[in-house]
């Protein structure tokens, strides 16, 4: 039988269809099937769910969904246009493939009513990338558009002419928008968000055509009531049909209302033949979401290698954000249970609705809707069918209430719908040694699609007793955004007076430095003044960064990595004066190895005179903004990468941050600088610069993500401003700016919400801060330079000031000098060479 | 500086050359010693980080672990305490200490001979 394995075909690479062959190999160990792949798009799958994103500046290459995997021949525009079952084959333009085993995964078609019009250029649907292509095109130079449909897609599909500029009309058949989600009541409350969002509602109302323009193109819609409506584009989203085409035409049954027919295990009548996602009938209802989709791929990789599952039944919740409006429905949300009860909350205050639909004895939740505030969707959602975890007013009280906690819920309830993650899945990562969030992201994909699920990965980790303490150390019961909070509001200057009123003892190695770094953030004055010199670290101490013998390693800023040839000069000389060890960094910088604490001071001076400043490379703070050639010099260059490199590292140079901060920028989308490898990264495009946050090198490498494209110079250095002081003020101790992100409820979303909108009113408290900090700049080598009590403590000994650390001693390799190492003791330390491998030459 | 006889107090700065938690490093009789004053006192080690193998204990962050009083070094962070040298991160570990005093305003120190 085809379980055996074989040749598999499958038809359609969207959502569904990659996370089915993705999980067919992860299973399929000893590869039984040889997979071939037909897509009709031309692009490999990507993340339908957020493509509204491209017209917030997401890059159409950050939704994919694609891994490559040579184990899998995917044919990207090579649509299958028929299968003939008898003999096992499906057709496409370029020939035949048999199959053993066909896997249907076609999606959906957007349903376009017949509406006289609807063919005129102007008109689209929404279901692919390149129809936002087109509609963006469309909409440049025009003010007036429209949606046909006011469900789910109309107006995720509103918002986004919005976004594109234009005035927004949404024209809904049913008298409320979301018909399906949403009751009268609900649906009432959000017409009023949406209102004030600029988009005008037409509820109870067939289009009855589009009308031309005098370019042909469309230009209004004409109402069943006489009304018209000027629209200069017009997106019709009045539903989707599954794409059943390729099964009818192979004679295969299909759903009532359409869709391959098939069974619980997914399968059709043909014992070969499967489909899986928005195009599948199972048991003759399709499921347009993506969750209930993802089952039946999971359930087919596992039939296919001989497994027993079957479709559990769909998840239909949803949850939607239209720029600061939530809207979640879940379960029976229209209450066509028997007997069934509604407890509902209306506060026009906070403009928040709340329906739960209950077991006609009150004690089983069996759906609700939630309109204008749904933090309590996550708990209610995952509760669905069990008991409730709260009194339903508890429940339903505004911001959620701590009542709504995850840790009432049953085993089986899933969390995270987005990969059906259950709660018993969660606690068993949680007794696996996960004791946090981003742990438990990790080893459990949980909160890694939508998000909407965080909190609750918060409350069942406190409910499995793991403390999530913020406390810094045994000194202070703070974390560290707590402390920082605490000593800008009350303006305390020194750790002595914030131990003694805030916390306990004589603070540590791990307190210390970062309440230095908070004060130095705060503009506290130089590190080394009074009480601060001793809260610094050994390298913020003397400036400089400590190397395994003791000795110091000295950088210079060279901002950009662009230097004259006298400044080369300069440092040459120093490092042969004072026989230091030269090496190029990664930062295109020079760092000068083998310093000794006495001898500082004198190698400033000598760099401070050639025009130097301290390049920070010993602090939690920015080191260097790397940058490629640019347009100066590069034929492919189209702005200024060394430029604006230096402008950015002479802005931000000195700032104090809870980790080290590196950044790039590159002229161009080569991207030669690696920008994307960097705390912060910019990319050159014709017409501004692209910004990319919380990329790393570290411990785990990871690429920054895309945070807004095309931004002018002055929007760019706003933006970035905003991200580096929100970070500094909210990130935790050595957490670096990835990690920071990835910890925040809603992630990048909510750093945009905050950067971008000013959701929290922060901005200009975090613009006057950086300017503060650009403004307080002074160099701290030249700083000591000119203070006799600062210079004081760089002596090697304190009785012997002439006397040179004896331990300090080098040895010569490849012609510098390195530290010398004693006799080992124990095991051997000595250095072995590196051995090269010659090549061998054959005769 | 024979180690045969016991070394005598050898003066090696002015009280007010170190700053409280704080310390310094002085050569006494050819060996490295890191001074500290903190609140309790004046406390001298070793400047040898035991573990790192190298003399840098003067350049460690004071602090306390519960009503202990710790130094922890700058190399890998391990936490000595200060008062009896033991290494409270690595079994096994100790931290030399010597003895000080302030006199008529002068830091002294004597080598502790045990080993
Ligand atoms: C704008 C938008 C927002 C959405 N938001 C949400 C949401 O918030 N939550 C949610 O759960 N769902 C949402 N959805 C629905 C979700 O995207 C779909 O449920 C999901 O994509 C279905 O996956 P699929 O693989 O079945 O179909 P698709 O992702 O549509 O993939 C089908 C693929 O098959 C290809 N294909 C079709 N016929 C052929 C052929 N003959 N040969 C080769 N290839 C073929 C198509 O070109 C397409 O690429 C949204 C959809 C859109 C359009
Ligand atoms: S990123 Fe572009 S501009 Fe910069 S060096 Fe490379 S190709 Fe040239």
């Amino acid at each position: 039988m085809s379980e055996r394995g074989g040749r598999l075909v499958v038809v359609g690479n969207g959502m569904v269809g990659q996370r089915f062959v993705e999980a067919l190999r992860a299973r399929d160990r000893d590869g039984r099937w040889r997979v071939t792949v037909l897509a009709e798009e031309r692009r490999p799958a990507y993340d339908r769910v957020r493509l509204s994103a491209v017209f917030d500046g997401v890059d159409a290459d950050e939704l994919s969904l694609h891994t490559p995997d040579d184990g899998v021949d995917l044919r990207l525009g090579e649509p299958a246009t028929g299968i003939d079952r008898a003999r096992r084959v499906v057709t496409t333009a370029t020939g035949e493939i048999r199959y053993d085993a066909l896997v249907l995964a076609t999606g959906s078609a957007p349903f376009v009513p017949p509406v006289e019009g609807t063919d005129l250029p102007g008109v689209f649907v929404y279901r692919t990338l390149d129809d936002l292509t087109a509609i963006r095109e469309h909409a440049r130079g025009r003010h007036t558009g429209a949606v046909i449909g006011g469900g789910l897609l109309g107006l995720e599909a509103a918002n986004a002419l919005r976004l594109l500029g234009l005035a927004t009309a949404v024209v809904e058949f049913a008298p409320r928008l979301m018909p399906v989600q949403v009751d009268e009541a609900g649906g009432a409350m959000l017409r009023r968000y949406v209102a004030e969002l600029g988009v005008t509602t037409y509820l109870g109302v067939a289009t009855t055509a589009l009308r031309a323009g005098p370019d042909g193109a469309v230009a209004a819609l004409a109402l069943a009531d006489g009304r018209t409506v000027d629209a200069e584009l017009v997106v019709v989203a009045a539903g989707i049909r599954p794409r059943d085409e390729l099964a009818r035409a192979a004679g295969l049954p299909l759903g009532p209302r359409g869709g391959v027919l098939v069974d619980a295990t997914c399968r059709s009548a043909d014992e070969r033949i499967w489909a899986v996602g928005e195009c599948a009938a199972v048991d003759g209802t399709c499921h347009g979401l993506v969750a209930p989709g993802y089952a039946t791929a999971e359930v087919v990789a596992d039939r296919l290698l001989g497994g027993a599952a079957t479709f559990p039944g769909a998840d239909t919740a949803t949850k939607l954000k239209l720029l600061g409006v939530d809207v979640a429905s879940f379960g029976d949300a229209h209450g066509v249970t028997a007997g069934s009860l509604d407890v509902t909350y209306t506060d026009p205050a906070t403009r928040s609705y709340a329906k739960l639909v209950l077991s006609d004895d009150a004690r089983t939740l069996l759906g609700g809707v939630l309109v204008g505030d749904a933090s309590a969707y996550p708990a209610l959602r995952a509760s669905v069918g069990g008991p409730l975890p709260a009194p339903p007013l508890a429940l339903l009280a505004p911001a959620g209430g701590p009542g709504a906690g995850a840790g009432a819920l049953p085993a089986g309830a899933q969390v995270c719908s987005c990969n059906a993650v259950t709660r018993a899945d969660l606690d068993a990562a949680i007794a696996g040694g996960a004791t946090d969030v981003p742990a438990l992201k990790e080893c459990t994909r949980a909160g890694t699609s939508c998000g909407s699920c965080v909190p609750m990965l918060k409350q069942l980790l406190d409910a499995a007793g793991v403390r999530q303490s913020t406390a810094l150390c045994e000194h202070f019961d703070l974390g560290r955004q707590e402390l920082f909070d605490l000593i800008r509001v009350r303006g305390i200057r020194t750790f002595s007076r914030l131990v003694a009123e805030h916390g306990r003892g004589n603070g540590c190695d791990i307190c210390k430095p970062v309440v230095a770094s908070i004060l130095a953030s705060l503009g506290a004055g130089h590190v080394l003044d009074g009480e601060a010199a001793s809260l610094q670290d050994t390298n913020d101490h003397f400036l400089a960064n400590l190397q395994r013998d003791g000795s110091y390693s000295v950088v210079p800023r060279i901002p950009g990595g662009e230097i004259t040839p006298e400044k080369l000069i300069a440092i040459g000389e120093v490092a042969r004066d004072f026989r230091l060890y030269t090496k190029i960094t990664g930062g295109q910088r020079i760092d000068l190895f083998g310093a000794r604490v006495d001898q500082l001071p004198q190698i400033w001076r000598r760099l401070v005179d050639a025009g130097f400043e301290s390049g920070h490379a010993y602090g939690k703070a920015l080191r260097t903004v790397k940058s490629c050639v640019g347009d100066t010099w590069c034929r492919y260059g189209v702005q200024d990468a060394v430029g604006l490199a230096i402008a950015l590292e002479l802005r931000y140079r000195g700032l104090r941050a809870p980790h080290k901060l590196k950044s790039a920028v590159s002229g161009c989308a080569r991207e030669c600088a690696e920008a994307r490898g960097k705390d912060f990264g910019v990319i050159a495009t014709e017409t501004g610069w692209n910004l990319y946050v919380g990329g790393n090198g570290g411990f785990r490498p990871r690429h920054a993500d895309l945070f807004a494209t095309d931004l002018s110079t002055e929007a760019l250095i706003t933006m970035i401003d905003r991200f580096l002081i929100y970070y500094i003020r909210t990130a935790d101790r050595l957490q670096r700016t990835a990690a920071w992100i990835e910890a925040m409820d809603g992630g990048l979303d909510h750093l945009r919400s905050v950067l971008v909108d000013d959701s929290l009113g922060l901005c200009a408290d975090l613009d006057a801060a950086m300017a503060r900090h650009v403004a307080g700049y002074s160099d701290e080598w030249r700083d000591v330079l000119e203070d006799p009590v600062r210079l004081r403590r760089f002596t090697s000994f304190v009785n012997a000031p002439d006397v040179p650390d004896p331990s300090i001693t080098f040895a010569v390799e490849r012609g510098q000098p390195v530290p010398a190492r004693g006799a080992p003791p124990g095991p051997d330390r000595r250095r072995q060479p590196v051995a090269l491998g010659l090549p061998e030459v054959r005769r | 500086m024979s180690r045969a006889t016991t070394p005598a107090w050898t003066p090696v700065c002015p009280l007010d050359r170190l700053d409280e938690d704080r310390g310094v490093a002085a050569l006494v009789d050819g060996v490295q010693v890191a001074l500290f004053r903190t609140a309790d006192g004046l406390f001298a080690v070793d400047n040898l980080d035991p573990v790192g193998d190298a003399y840098v204990m003067s350049r460690g962050l004071v602090g306390s672990r519960g009503e202990v009083r710790t130094l922890a070094s700058p190399l890998h962070k391990q936490v000595y305490d200060l008062t009896t040298g033991r290494c409270l991160d690595v079994a096994g570990v100790t931290l030399r200490r010597h003895r000080v005093r302030c006199r008529d305003g002068l830091v002294e120190v004597r080598l502790r001979q045990e080993e």
